[in-house]
């Protein structure tokens, strides 16, 4: 067994693992952490391909951003361990039926003659001066230029609709705005007054009452 | 290399000579960190006028390693009702990309562990990582003062990273290169022959600023240290750790100031160039001092920053990152692209 293989089946089996704890842990904040590793180890099968651009960018935005903010909504989460494990045993045989369906078609498609799995050559060997960000940046910005560019306008649309969707002025929220923090003068808030001194009250009440309980 | 290799054979050979270059990289490094703690209540204390720490050792020099030797006899509590193992974990995740990132970072042309092509999306990747220890730990602590700080801390280091990566584009775009070692290399041509005028940092200048300050706001180093805020939180995310977990934070964050420090000097101010044009004898010869005397230098910055400045309210830090920050980077994208494509352009 080469080098090479010995670390596909390493990363294969704590993938698999992974992949198997994020829907059989009980916590969710593990099974997202679960998720993480097993992002973190697809990304390893993807340098085994030579393909280091796409494993490092799969670290920086699935693992960095998406799985940060994922976490910090599970987080949160008030969840009843009680109510989650409720219907088990009722919905498992409607579950049982999509998952059996899915083994199947997946069975079906990859053993079948036409998909050629075995047709697949192993990657060529790339030359030592190859970059392989230089190579996807032309054929991004080349051939494929108008997938590119829609993919690019739909991820757009998604920023805004979320946006939009979660902008929603509330009257009663209090909020400051920094531009007119800056424009206040010391004019504005703060009033000088010129007032002649009070005059001193010379006999106090109160005084004289304590001396009198001191003799 | 050879020696090893004759003595083990190729591949057993290969390995431990890495092993021994990371450690002569890892070592420096801790002790490096050691004595940034020092530098850091030295500086301070003589900026508000105290001498700091002077009773270790000749001037308080042994103060980091007696320091070390407390955090490491003291008793590491575990919190009773905490989830014990992610308690473990998290000063672990907190550590490991720090001390990961190191690996593609080049001292010299020639001195890097690994001169891999992506070496600059590596370190964006392995760094963003670093922000698992910290929610990590505010969760498993399973007390309020640490999951507030763990909240805080991730949405600000998300934020943050987004206008550190668009500064990043800048570099790479006048470049042309993700390789660390050609990006330095690159802003030793140009303007005034390779001196300190033909580095990033002049025709970048926004970006620079918005890296170094993103790089504070990254660290959770004051002003931006919200996750910590002991006025508020007492300690944020680590305030159930005690001992040497407690030191594995510490230690994190201060290889995270030092990698962010060496970054900056690496992509901005020219690595191990010289600020004066080769053609000056001595002094305008490139070499690993400059990029430690840079480096040092924005470390100062850094404690200067911690000594001078109260700290942000929290959504003056989210304004800052995303309504100052990210349309600064995108415009100056925009003028940088220009800027090349235009007669005028210095990069050819």
């Amino acid at each position: 067994m080469s080098f090479q293989a010995f670390v596909f089946y390493v990363l294969s089996a704590i993938l698999v693992f992974a992949g198997v704890r994020v829907i059989t842990a009980k916590n969710p904040v593990h099974a997202a952490l679960f998720l993480v590793l097993a992002f973190f180890t697809a990304s390893g099968h993807w340098l085994l391909l030579q393909s280091e651009f796409l494993a490092i960018s799969l670290v920086l935005v699935y693992v960095g951003a998406v799985m940060v903010l994922f976490l910090f909504v599970v987080m949160m989460l008030d969840i009843d361990f009680e109510q989650l494990r409720e219907g088990f045993w009722r919905n498992l045989p409607v579950a049982g039926t999509v998952a059996a369906i899915m083994v199947a078609e997946m069975v079906l498609i990859l053993t079948s003659p036409e998909s050629n799995l075995n047709g697949f050559k192993e990657p060529a060997a790339l030359a030592a001066d190859y970059s392989n960000v230089k190579d996807l940046g032309r054929q991004i910005y080349t051939t494929y230029l108008y997938p590119f560019e829609l993919a690019a306008v739909l991820l757009l649309l998604a920023i805004v609709a979320a946006i939009a969707l979660t902008m929603r002025k509330r009257k009663d929220t209090k909020w400051v705005d920094p531009a007119e923090q800056v424009k206040v003068r010391r004019n504005d808030r703060v009033r000088m007054i010129q007032m002649a001194a009070e005059p001193r009250v010379e006999d106090r009440g109160g005084d004289t009452n304590n001396d009198n309980a001191a003799a | 290399m050879e020696f090893f290799q004759n003595l083990l054979g190729a591949d057993a050979g290969l390995a431990v000579w890495t092993v021994l270059k990371i450690v002569a990289i890892v070592g420096p490094m801790m002790g490096a960190v050691a004595y940034l703690t020092l530098a850091e209540r030295k500086v301070i204390g003589y900026m508000q006028i105290r001498i700091g720490p002077n009773r270790v050792g000749p001037k308080g020099l042994l103060q980091p390693i007696a320091d070390g030797i407390k955090l490491m006899l003291k008793e590491i509590v575990l919190p009773a009702k905490a989830n014990k193992t992610l308690f473990l974990v998290g000063p672990i995740l907190s550590i490991a990309p720090a001390l990961a990132a190191w690996a593609v970072v080049p001292f010299m042309p020639k001195l890097v562990l690994a001169n891999i092509d992506a070496s600059l999306l590596y370190i964006m990747a392995v760094t963003s990582i670093g922000v698992y220890g910290v929610i990590v730990a505010g969760w498993a602590s399973n007390s309020k003062y640490a999951f507030l700080g763990a909240m805080r801390s991730a949405a600000q280091i998300v934020s943050y990273e987004i206008a550190m990566g668009f500064a990043l584009v800048g570099v790479l775009m006048l470049s042309g290169s993700l390789n660390l070692v050609e990006i330095v290399n690159q802003q030793g041509q140009g303007l005034a022959g390779g001196s300190v005028f033909s580095w990033n940092w002049l025709p970048l200048f926004p970006m620079f600023l918005v890296y170094l300050i993103s790089g504070v706001a990254e660290t959770n180093r004051a002003p931006f240290d919200v996750a910590e805020g002991e006025s508020e939180i007492v300690a944020g995310f680590h305030v159930e750790y005690s001992g040497m977990a407690f030191a594995v934070f510490f230690l994190a964050e201060y290889a995270n100031m030092i990698l962010i420090a060496s970054m900056t000097a690496l992509m901005f101010l020219g690595g191990w160039l010289s600020p004066l044009p080769a053609s000056v004898p001595v002094l305008g010869e490139s070499g690993f001092h400059w990029l430690a005397i840079k480096a040092a230098f924005i470390l100062f910055c850094f404690l200067w920053f911690r000594a001078t400045f109260p700290r942000y309210r929290y959504d003056q830090i989210m304004r800052l990152g995303w309504k100052v920050f990210i349309p600064v980077t995108l415009v100056w994208l925009v003028v940088v692209g220009f800027w090349m494509m235009s007669p005028y352009t210095l990069w050819k």
